[in-house]
């Protein structure tokens, strides 16, 4: 009989607000992007300082892993290659490709070029916590909760991974919603519910995914 | 060459986004790169574009670019050495 996967965690980070485990845990209505990004970086109070380096889209997936991890993912249970991040996207790393271009006009600039591609944010989670299983990044018009559900189960179904990133990571201008979840194998041992919001642990189906995804309409 | 390294600091600081770095934090010679500021190889080339943008100097030979780029004051000393006087 296969063991049970549950979403063990979750993040998202839109409309100027970051919730964990559908709480609100930061908010600042009065900045753009680029501003609303840093100030929640300096809130979570992480010196990184790589982070500032980062495009648009690699600052709002590496937060986003940042709060989806805290207090809820034990790094000691697993093993580097245990662990997969697995996330998906409707406009590419276009933010990005669009500023290179514009940089391209006077002197093209290394430090743009290097995030002109989805996948580098991924890069980005996986130097901050050594992870090194399997990860892609995949474009779709919208989050398709059947897909990931069904690619992730197969990974930890067949052991390629034990635990999961998983979500959606859109940016594009001032634009952006980033929607993480932690996957993890229930390994019998004691009951871990979702912390300190979520009395009882969610199994991990397409449809507590898109219930979560869809907490705060679109 | 004090006024050229005070500057310098400052370029680099906001060419490379070091923002939690302050110019007087960064020695005349202390090294640039792995032990010293911990820059990278994106940042070797973000250094060539400083020089290009803000001295229009092009660095002739790829090759002299750990010995240009050791430090604030050799870099300093390269923009000495090969920018154009203004007419």
């Amino acid at each position: 009989m296969p063991e049970e996967i549950h979403i063990t965690a979750s993040s998202e980070i839109s409309q100027h607000r970051i919730f964990k485990n559908e709480v609100s845990v930061f908010e600042n209505k009065e900045a753009g992007v680029h501003a609303f990004l840093l100030a929640a970086y300096h809130h979570l109070e992480i010196k990184y300082p790589k982070f500032y380096k980062m495009d648009n889209l690699s600052k709002l997936g590496w937060l986003a892993s940042e709060v989806l991890l805290k207090d809820s993912f034990d790094a000691g249970k697993y093993k580097p290659d245990d662990v997969g991040v697995l996330l998906s996207n409707a406009s590419s790393s276009l933010d990005a490709d669009l500023k290179y271009f514009e940089s391209t006009k006077d002197i093209a600039s290394p430090s743009l070029f290097v995030y002109t591609l989805p996948n580098v944010v991924i890069g980005e989670i996986c130097i901050r916590h050594k992870f090194k299983g399997e990860n892609a990044f995949f474009i779709f018009e919208s989050f398709d909760a059947d897909f990931m559900e069904k690619y992730v189960s197969n990974g930890i179904n067949n052991n390629t991974l034990q635990a999961c990133i998983c979500g959606w990571l859109e940016l594009i201008g001032e634009e952006y919603k980033a929607v993480l979840f932690l996957i993890e194998k229930d390994n019998n041992q004691e009951n871990h519910p979702l912390e300190n919001n979520q009395p009882e642990k969610m199994l991990f189906s397409k449809e507590n995914l898109n219930k979560i995804y869809h907490l705060r309409n679109g | 060459m004090d006024k050229l390294i005070r500057n310098l600091k400052v370029q680099i600081i906001a060419q490379l986004n070091l923002q939690d770095v302050k110019p007087e934090e960064i020695g005349d010679d202390q090294p640039l790169f792995v032990e010293g500021l911990g820059l990278d190889s994106i940042d070797a080339l973000e250094l060539i574009v400083l020089l290009q943008q803000q001295y229009k100097i092009k660095l002739s030979n790829a090759e002299d670019g750990p010995k240009v780029f050791h430090s604030v004051r050799t870099i300093a000393e390269y923009i000495t050495e090969h920018q154009v006087p203004n007419n």
